[in-house]
C-alpha cells in the first residue's frame, strides 16, 4: 500500500503511522460524559470509504487525512490534516 | 438422519469397506421460518454456541446462519495456538475455563480436533521483561494455572538452535505454559458443526444476514439472502464484521476491523516441538503436523475489510524469525493469508446483552479468539439461555467502556492497533 503524501510524493505505508478515524470530533470540555465516551470509544468502522489520520513520520512529519476504501485498500484522496482543520474553522 | 458416531469400530468397518461408506458430516437443511435462537456467524464461536445451547441447555430449535461456508472466516485462518497465560482477573478464569474445555473437547463432540498440549513459551530478552513475565506467571499460578519461569539454560535445553547471544536481543529465559499448545483449527469448526447438527441444530450456509428486524425495541428476526427468519433470540458471533452486523440494529461498537496475516513455510523434518514467541519483536512460531513452520506476527495496523495484508508486515515477521532463529534463513514461505478481526478498544472481548431486547453480542476477540472458542460458546450459550452472564465472563460487558471497567492487558489505551 502506497500513500501519496502531498509534500513527499508516493511512499510505502511503512513510512507512516496510523492513528484511526479522522471524523470523530473532540467534544467541548464540559460536554456530558456520554459525548466523551462516544468520542473515545465508538467508531463507525464502515466496510467502504473511511477517512483516517496517518502521520508521515519517516518523511515530512505532517499529519494527513487519507480517504481509503477498506475493502480494497484503494487510496481515494490525501490532504494535509491542518488544511482540513483550518477549513473547518479550527486551528490544527 | 443423524451422522454416525465415530469410534474405533466405525474406523475399522470403513477401512474394510474401502472408506466408501462415510456419510455427509452434517445435513444441508432449508431454513425454517422461525427458531428459538438464531446465531449469526458460522465461525468457531457461533458453532460452539449452538453446540452448548443444545448440549448444556436443551435448546435445539437453533439455526446458525453463515454468509459463506462454515469455517471460511478466522476459525480457519488462525495460527491455532491455545493458551491461558493472561494477567488480569477478568481474563484469567475465562481463558483457563477455555483451556479446560479444550482438554475434554474431543470426547465431548466425538471428533478428533488434534488438541496438542505441546507447551507455549514466551521468551524474554531483558531484566524488565523477566520481571513482567515473572509477575504474569505468578498471577497465573495464583489462579491455579500452570506456569514455569525458565532461565536461559532451561530454554537452551528445549530449543538449542535459537540465537542466544544476539547482540541486541539476547535470550535471557522464558515463561512456559506446558498445558498450552495447538488445536487443528478446521477440525474445531467441523467438529462443533457436526456435533450441533447431530442434536438438530440447522446449519445454513451461503446465508448472509442483511438486516435485523427490531419491533418495539425488540429484535424479532433477521433478513437474509434466503428470506426472513424469525427468532425469539438472536446472537451475533460475526468476528471481524461485528460493527457491520450490529449497525443493522442501530448499534455503534467500540471496535475497529483490522487484518492479521499468517505464514507457512515449506515442510521440514520435526524441529520445533512447541509454540514459541519472540519477546523483542512481533514473531511467533510452531510446526504443523505436515512439517511446515507456521509464523505469525503483528496486525497490519490500519482498518481493513480486505482479508489480505501488505508487505511491510511480511518483512517484519521474517526479520523477527531471523533474529530468533537464523537457521531458517533459506526456508521458503509457501503460503500467506490474512483474516479480519474485531480489534476492541481495550483488547478484550464482549459477551453481553445489547440495548436491543433479545439481541446478544459476542465480539471483539482481537487476535486471540481461537483459544477462546470453547469458553466463548459455553458462556454465550449460557447468556442466551438464561439471560444472565456466566460467572467466568462477567467482566466482558459492553458497557465497561462507558463505566471505566476496562480490561486492558497491554495498558495501551483506546487505540485498537496497539493491543
Ligand atoms: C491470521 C490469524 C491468526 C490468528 N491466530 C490465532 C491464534 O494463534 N490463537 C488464537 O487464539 N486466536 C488467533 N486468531 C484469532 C481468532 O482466529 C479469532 O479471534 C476467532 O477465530 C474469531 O471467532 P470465530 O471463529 O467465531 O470467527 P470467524 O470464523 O471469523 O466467524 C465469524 C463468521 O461470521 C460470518 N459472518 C460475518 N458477517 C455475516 C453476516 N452478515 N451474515 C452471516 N454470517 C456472517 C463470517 O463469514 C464468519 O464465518 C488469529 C486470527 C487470524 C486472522
Ligand atoms: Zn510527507
Amino acid at each position: 500500500m502506497r500513500i501519496a503524501c502531498p509534500f513527499c510524493g508516493p511512499r510505502g505505508s511503512e513510512e507512516y503511522t496510523y492513528l484511526g478515524d479522522a471524523t470523530v470530533r473532540r467534544p467541548e470540555g464540559d460536554a456530558p460524559s456520554e459525548a466523551w465516551f462516544a468520542y473515545v470509544y465508538l467508531r463507525d468502522n464502515p466496510a467502504g470509504r473511511h477517512r483516517e489520520l496517518w502521520y508521515h513520520g519517516a518523511g515530512c512529519r505532517s499529519w494527513l487525512v487519507v480517504e481509503r476504501d477498506m475493502r480494497s485498500h484503494d487510496i481515494l484522496s490525501v490532504a494535509p490534516a491542518r488544511d482540513m482543520a483550518l477549513a473547518r474553522g479550527r486551528a490544527a | 438422519m443423524l451422522a454416525e458416531k465415530y469410534s474405533i469400530v466405525s474406523v475399522v468397518a470403513q477401512a474394510l469397506r474401502g472408506q466408501r461408506g462415510w456419510k455427509p458430516v452434517w445435513r444441508e437443511p432449508e431454513p425454517r421460518a422461525e427458531y428459538d435462537v438464531v446465531i449469526v456467524g458460522g465461525g468457531g464461536h457461533g458453532l460452539a454456541t449452538a453446540w452448548y445451547l443444545a448440549s448444556q441447555h436443551g435448546i435445539t430449535s437453533v439455526a446458525v446462519l453463515e454468509k459463506g461456508y462454515l469455517g471460511s472466516g478466522n476459525v480457519g485462518r488462525n495460527t491455532t495456538i491455545v493458551r491461558s497465560n493472561y494477567l488480569l482477573p477478568g481474563n484469567i478464569p475465562f481463558y483457563e475455563h477455555s483451556l479446560k474445555l479444550w482438554e475434554g473437547l474431543e470426547r465431548d463432540i466425538n471428533y478428533n480436533a488434534m488438541v496438542s498440549q505441546r507447551g507455549v513459551l514466551n521468551l524474554f530478552h531483558s531484566d524488565a521483561q523477566r520481571d513482567a513475565y515473572a509477575r504474569r506467571g505468578n498471577a497465573m499460578r495464583l489462579h491455579g494455572v500452570d506456569a514455569e519461569l525458565l532461565d536461559r539454560d532451561a530454554v537452551r535445553r528445549l530449543y538449542p538452535f535459537f540465537d542466544y547471544d544476539n547482540a541486541r536481543f539476547p535470550i535471557q529465559g522464558g515463561l512456559l505454559q506446558p498445558r498450552g499448545g495447538t488445536v487443528r483449527h478446521d477440525a474445531v469448526a467441523w467438529g462443533y458443526a457436526r456435533a450441533a447438527d447431530r442434536r438438530g441444530v440447522d446449519l445454513i450456509q451461503n446465508c448472509e444476514v442483511t438486516g435485523i428486524r427490531v419491533e418495539g425495541g425488540r429484535a424479532v428476526g433477521v433478513e437474509t439472502g434466503r428470506g426472513v427468519i424469525r427468532a425469539r433470540k438472536i446472537g451475533l458471533a460475526c468476528a471481524g464484521n461485528s460493527s457491520r452486523v450490529a449497525a443493522m440494529a442501530g448499534l455503534r461498537l467500540p471496535i475497529e476491523s483490522h487484518v492479521l496475516q499468517a505464514f507457512v513455510s515449506e515442510g521440514i523434518k520435526p524441529l520445533v516441538d512447541g509454540v514459541v514467541t519472540f519477546g523483542a519483536g512481533h514473531f511467533y512460531m510452531s510446526q504443523s503436523d505436515k512439517g511446515g513452520l507456521v509464523f505469525g506476527g503483528d496486525i497490519d495496523g490500519y482498518n481493513s475489510y480486505a482479508q489480505r495484508g501488505n508487505l511491510p508486515v511480511v518483512e517484519d515477521v521474517c526479520e523477527g524469525g531471523m533474529a530468533l532463529m537464523p537457521g531458517i534463513g533459506r526456508l521458503r514461505l509457501l503460503r500467506q493469508w490474512g483474516g479480519l478481526m474485531d480489534m476492541s478498544m481495550d483488547g478484550s472481548p464482549i459477551i453481553d446483552r445489547t440495548p436491543v431486547e433479545g439481541l446478544y453480542l459476542n465480539a471483539g476477540w482481537c487476535y486471540g479468539g481461537f483459544k477462546a472458542t470453547p469458553a466463548s460458546g459455553w458462556c454465550f450459550a449460557h447468556l442466551i439461555a438464561r439471560d444472565a452472564p456466566h460467572p467466568v465472563a462477567t467482566a466482558f460487558r459492553l458497557d465497561r467502556f462507558a463505566t471505566g471497567h476496562l480490561i486492558d492487558e497491554k495498558g495501551a489505551g483506546a487505540q485498537p492497533n496497539l493491543h
